[in-house]
């Protein structure tokens, strides 16, 4: 060997060192290794992706009954008219492309203790490791007069697709001088995006001040406060009139007889406050009190909140082994329920499954989060925060000094270059999840 | 046998160079780079329209901006937000994963017009230090050339409002050109880095 080439090899040797720890481990196990993942929204997305980065030899099988899926951030500028559905909607071509096989079918029962997920057709998949990601489900049941059949004419559009089609025309179709009532009926912030139906609110009042002018939006909160209140309140002044007589939004809190209690959708109704007022809406959106997706209740995944208790350092279940929960389901907190948590969480439980798998310790966990409102077109606001992990009380602590909401006092050009950092946080976190 | 073995580090060498770049090697960089993603795109390659892409670029451009954002020295809407949140040492890391990456030049509209006259005022009054028409980042001059128009603005807004300071050279320089190049020079030099996409 050459002096040259002597040092190419060694330099070439270190290369193959690197890449050896991470690749001869595979030889060491019999047969392939098999991750199943359940939910094919943000985090089983992203989840999918991270796992055959992480480690290309390992099986990852995304089980999903749906072929197109809607992201339910920035479908509020669906509904405004500003966006067309076709760009919320991502498939799962590029994600089969990396390897993954995607079975679009849906999960119907977890034998955690056989580690085999059953599918409607009453096929079986065996898994080594399983990631549930199973989105949201509604509390029906803490709603008189409100049910999946009721929510094909007054929509939720808190998932995504068809529901959010259905609000835009009935927005479109709605006459000038008419109430649009947004009913926000979780009690507390344990929902999908909490600044969410809040960022829906200025979005339709920008919608109806350019079109209908003499419309109003009409919100019935059961809460006494709300996510970035204090940007979102003054923003509507700034757009809105928020305030004055002839603010286009008006927002009753709880304690103004705010919460409803009941939908009426015969008449098109709400029943509101404890003297139960009745509220007529030319357009309803019932924003319903939430749960984990089905599936993380029959396989037994949840606690008494309704949600899914974790290790919140890899998101493996407290309750079933080999079994990780992320997303709008899983307890994470202090993250917030939001589209950004979800894809974070995912490549934190990618990068814990694949340590498991390998039978390695797992590395310090970071977690990040923003959620952008738009509030008009070309005003936007924000809240961030960088998390770390801290293992004396299993929480997922923002980092103190960091993040935060936007400045109270900042500039309009701020404001408009938000709406430009949203958009663009919308198409790389998406290309981020499904390829 | 040890021939054998070249060949070995040489396969497993060239498997890893074809492809991009990847955390997976070291999971505890990849814990920290993956959280850069969600605004600046997988890889670091951001699609756009604002955020800007920061793959390729050089440790001490990294280093300097992250610093400078976690003290409010450079104005963002969100960036010292996010900045804040990690260490130095966590910067550093990031920086060095950030520079084995590929700039890629993003595909936008321009105008050609303005292109051209944009790259005779790169020529005369931005080349010495953003060189080779501003596709390297030499010396934490960032990358210019194929970065996105929005952010290409707002940098130049920050810029000539004061917000954010430039060295001493910089803005003299941008002030000759603007001098020189009339109104619309800004714009133009713009729409040349712009122009660049391949």
């Amino acid at each position: 060997m050459t002096q040259l080439n002597r040092r190419h090899f060694l330099k070439l040797s270190a290369g193959a060192a690197a890449a050896s720890s991470l690749t001869l481990p595979h030889f060491a196990h019999a047969g392939t290794q098999k991750v199943v993942i359940i939910g094919g929204g943000v985090g089983g997305a992203t989840a999918a992706r991270y796992l055959k980065i992480a480690d290309p030899a390992v099986e990852v099988i995304l089980v999903e009954p749906k072929k197109t899926y809607h992201t339910c951030f920035m479908s509020n500028e669906v509904l405004s008219g500003e966006r067309k559905m076709e760009s919320i909607s991502f498939g799962y071509d590029n994600i089969a492309k990396m390897g993954v096989k995607v079975i679009h079918s849906a999960a119907k029962a977890i034998d955690a203790t056989k580690k085999v997920v059953t599918l409607v057709d009453e096929s079986s998949v065996a898994y080594d490791r399983l990631i549930v990601s199973p989105g949201i489900d509604f509390k029906w049941e803490d709603l008189e007069g409100y049910d999946a059949e009721v929510a094909k004419k007054i929509p939720h559009a808190w998932q995504a697709g068809e529901q959010t089609k259905t609000l835009r025309k009935q927005l479109e179709e709605m006459k000038d001088g008419g109430t649009v009532i947004i009913g926000v009926t979780p009690p507390n912030n344990s929902f999908r995006c909490p600044p969410g139906p809040y960022e829906r609110t200025g979005l339709i009042a920008s919608y109806l001040k350019h079109h209908k002018p003499k419309s109003k939006v009409l919100v019935l909160d059961a809460k006494e406060k709300f996510s970035k209140q204090g940007l979102f309140v003054a923003g509507w002044k700034d757009r809105y009139g928020y305030g004055t007589d002839n603010s286009m939004i008006d927002w009753v809190p709880a304690s103004k007889e705010g919460k409803i209690v009941a939908v009426n959708a015969a008449d098109n109704t709400v029943v509101a406050g404890e003297l139960e007022d009745s509220h007529k809406g030319d357009v309803i959106n019932i924003i319903p009190p939430q749960k984990a997706g089905k599936i993380a209740f029959i396989a037994g995944l949840t606690d008494k909140t309704g949600w899914c208790p974790v290790n919140k350092k890899t998101f493996e279940s407290t309750i079933h082994k080999d079994i990780y929960v992320i997303g709008d389901a899983s307890i994470a907190s202090k993250m917030p329920k939001s589209g950004y948590s979800a894809n974070s969480q995912a490549k934190v439980c990618a990068v814990a499954v694949i340590s498991s798998l390998k039978g390695t310790e797992m590395v310090v966990p970071s977690y990040v989060n923003t959620c952008y409102s738009a509030i008009d077109s070309d005003y936007g606001i924000s809240v961030a925060a960088v998390y770390r992990y801290s293992d004396a009380d299993n929480m997922i602590m923002p980092v103190k000094g960091a993040g935060g909401l936007s400045p109270a006092d900042a500039s309009a050009a701020d404001r408009k270059r938000e709406i430009g950092y949203a958009h663009s946080w919308f198409n790389n976190v998406t290309k981020d999840i499904f390829g | 046998m040890k021939i054998k073995a070249y060949k070995y580090a040489l396969l497993l060498t060239g498997s890893l160079l074809l492809n991009a770049p990847t955390w997976a090697t070291d999971f505890q960089t990849g814990m920290l780079v993956n959280t850069c993603a969600g605004c600046h795109g997988p890889d670091g390659v951001s699609t756009g329209p604002a955020s800007p892409t920061i793959a390729g670029m050089a440790e001490e451009s990294f280093v300097e901006s992250m610093l400078a954002f976690k003290s409010d020295e450079r104005p963002s809407t969100i960036m010292g937000r996010i900045a804040r949140g990690y260490t130095d040492a966590e910067i550093n890391q990031m920086a060095g994963y950030f520079k084995t990456l590929t700039f890629q030049r993003a595909v936008q509209p321009f105008d050609a017009d303005k292109a051209k006259r944009g790259k005779n005022l790169h020529k005369k009054h931005c080349e010495k230090c953003h060189i080779e028409g501003g596709r390297k980042d030499e010396d934490g001059s960032s990358i210019l050339a194929g970065q996105w128009q929005a952010y290409l603005e707002a940098s130049f807004e920050d810029f000539q409002s004061g917000g954010r300071s430039m060295p001493k050279k910089m803005k003299k320089r941008m002030k000759k050109m603007v001098k020189q190049g009339g109104d619309t020079a800004i714009e133009d030099v713009i729409h040349y880095y712009t122009s660049q996409q391949k």
